[in-house]
């Protein structure tokens, strides 16, 4: 660990935030094993997703017909699909896909909860109570079949996905964010802060969003496994990312599965890379709700 | 009871309402217009001219109009409008499709049950031995295997090694009751596994607060034997919880057919819903989408109304 080293010789210099992050991390492994799996885990998905260009040994969409339906091989570590693409490389390229949308899916939905979420609980009265019938209604339907309706006006592709799966997640994700800030709006450091006649904007901003950090962290983590887990799903229906783009929900649909009667190995790399990054960042998840915000031990 | 009855199917006429709104706007509002797409994606746009598509549609006259006359022709005459491909009611469609989602539905449920409530039961009493570790490993697992790679394992595996695939023709329930079960096993087994995880897990949280209560421990020193403490005393009482989870994974199950009647083409509101987007049928998109939401909510009232039968304490009010 480089971050390790460096931690001793420049101390003094290094910024609390910094400190206060390595310190955290140790606690994981030492208390959480099971979620540091899940951590090293994510730091892979992550660092593929990011280096896919240096790591893979072929082009996103280099097509080789000599080589169509390969078995794997050491030349072509998962073997290669009915255009001759080698299916690593396309794996590389789709944990980017799944790197983007995940997080950019996650990130959007989270503001989308904590400004829904800190609305309604704050303001409470009338408003709360408009808001969250919406949200009861909007959480009657299933993810998917929102989604499926949607895509059918919009069209498939990459951000439209992100949208809608920022705005799907982001408006059941807010129900949580509420639960926290009204449990914050009612302690004595809010009331105290508006008695000295703080703006409401300074509150929220100053004191109740530093408050809420430890739920909205945790919904971040499980979200960005959920929405890469639904895009996914997406792609599979052939609604999500349209190929040629390596998604892996993709991978497992359309043209990839009628070859996989003659090329097995085809079903599989996709569908345990989704398994195992899932897996970690649900295990992540986890411990990270367990160390930040015990409340929520056993919510999910 | 019947006053809280009521007031609970008042209080669903707001979330209603909205739900309504969503599936309008949803289907409508978004950008890019419906009928250009509609003119460039089907071939409806040769047969009919712009106008009488927009008509058909109800699109040339103002929203609120088009809101309350989808709405009033659904509250009143439960008019869903036509399909655009065939012509005929989308509610008959409706209502052919949707016992078979239904019943893979309530099939996976009864998997996720028989699967979850025992593992979570044996993983409580053996809280940390290897028995609580392996199930909660196997819940955790299943939590992240999607669906639909299952499914299609399932699909080509089978073939490839032995031969066998599964029947594509749908057999009804009517014409051979065993051959329609055997059809949907697959299906509901890989949904029902993925829905116990949570189930599971949340069957061994309440079964372990429940069992350091003080009645437990009364009830195992007047010599109640120890399945009679669990079943009797424990598990009713941690069953709770347990049945609104059921409530609230109700969209995920929905969800999830929608997947496994795509895989394994099995004719459910899942698979007309995909083949209304194909074909950008919009009045069958909109009916599926409204009629699921509806259902949901219904499934939510029946697992609040369901509590006074599990826990005489709660009293409806």
């Amino acid at each position: 660990m480089s971050a390790h080293s460096t931690s001793v010789s420049a101390k003094a210099a290094l910024p609390a935030a910094v400190n206060r992050a390595l310190r955290g991390v140790v606690r994981l492994f030492r208390e959480k094993p099971l979620g540091a799996i899940g951590a090293v885990i994510v730091v892979v998905f992550l660092f593929c997703g990011i280096f896919a260009d240096w790591l893979a040994p072929y082009g996103i969409n280099q097509i080789s017909p000599v080589n169509r339906l390969k078995p794997p091989s050491e030349r072509f570590w998962f073997g290669t699909d009915h255009l001759g693409r080698d299916m690593f490389s396309r794996i590389l390229y789709g944990a980017r896909l799944s790197v983007i949308i995940g997080l950019a899916g996650a990130t959007l939905a989270t503001f989308i909860s904590i400004t829904l979420g800190v609305v309604s609980g704050y303001f409470g009265g009338k408003v709360d109570m408009i808001v969250q019938r919406l949200v009861d209604a909007w959480m009657s339907f299933p993810e998917l079949v929102i989604l499926i309706a949607v895509v059918s006006v919009v069209g498939p592709g990459m951000y439209q996905i992100i949208v809608i799966l920022g705005m799907t997640f982001g408006i059941g994700g807010s129900r949580i964010i509420r639960g926290a800030v009204v449990s914050v709006r009612e302690t004595m450091y809010i009331h105290s802060t508006q008695s000295m006649g703080a703006s409401t904007w300074r509150v929220l901003w100053r004191h109740i969003l530093p408050n809420i950090m430890p739920p909205v962290l945790v919904l971040f983590s499980t979200r960005v496994g959920s929405v890469i887990l639904v895009e996914s799903g997406l792609s599979f229906l052939g609604l999500g990312v349209p190929p040629p783009a390596p998604s892996w929900g993709g991978m497992l649909s359309g043209t990839g599965r009628t070859y996989m009667y003659l090329a097995p190995w085809l079903a599989f790399a996709p569908g345990l890379c989704l398994t195992f990054v899932v897996y970690g960042i649900n295990v992540f998840g986890d411990a990270l709700r367990d160390l930040l915000d015990p409340r929520m031990r056993g919510s999910r | 009871m019947r006053a809280y009855l009521v007031r609970r199917l008042l209080a669903l006429i707001p979330t209603l309402f909205f739900a309504s709104l969503i599936v309008f706007s949803t289907v409508r509002l978004l950008p890019g217009d419906v009928i250009d797409q509609m003119i460039a994606q089907n071939d409806i746009g040769s047969k009919a001219s712009r106008e009488a598509l927009e008509a058909a549609l109800g699109l040339d006259k103002p929203m609120m109009t088009q809101y309350f006359s989808w709405i009033g022709a659904i509250l009143l005459h439960g008019d869903f409008g036509n399909s655009l491909w065939q012509q005929s009611p989308v509610l008959d469609e409706l209502l052919a499709r949707m016992p078979v989602t239904f019943e893979l539905g309530a099939m996976a449920l009864v998997v996720a049950l028989v699967v979850a409530i025992p593992i979570g039961i044996i993983s409580a009493m053996k809280q940390d031995g290897w028995a609580d570790y392996l199930g909660r490993s196997f819940s955790i697992l299943m939590l992240s295997v999607p669906g639909f790679w299952m499914g299609t394992i399932v699909m080509v595996f089978p073939a490839i090694w032995w031969g066998i695939s599964p029947e594509v023709r749908y057999i009804s329930f009517r014409e051979d009751p065993l051959g329609n079960l055997a059809q949907l096993a697959i299906p509901a087994v890989i949904l029902g596994t993925a829905l116990s995880a949570i189930t599971m897990r949340m069957t061994r949280t309440m079964m372990l607060e429940v069992l350091r209560q003080d009645y437990i421990r009364t009830a195992r020193a007047k010599g109640q034997t120890e399945r009679g403490v669990i079943l009797r005393h424990a598990l009713r009482n941690a069953l709770i919880p347990v049945v609104t989870l059921i409530g609230l994974q109700a969209p995920i199950l929905i969800g999830g057919a929608v997947i496994m009647e795509q895989i394994f083409v099995i004719p459910g509101m899942g698979l007309l819903l995909l083949e209304a987007v194909s074909r950008r049928d919009y009045p069958v998109i909109t009916g599926v989408f409204l009629l699921v939401g509806v259902v949901v909510m219904l499934i939510n009232l029946i697992v609040d109304l369901s509590y006074g039968l599990l826990d005489p304490k709660v009293r409806y009010r």
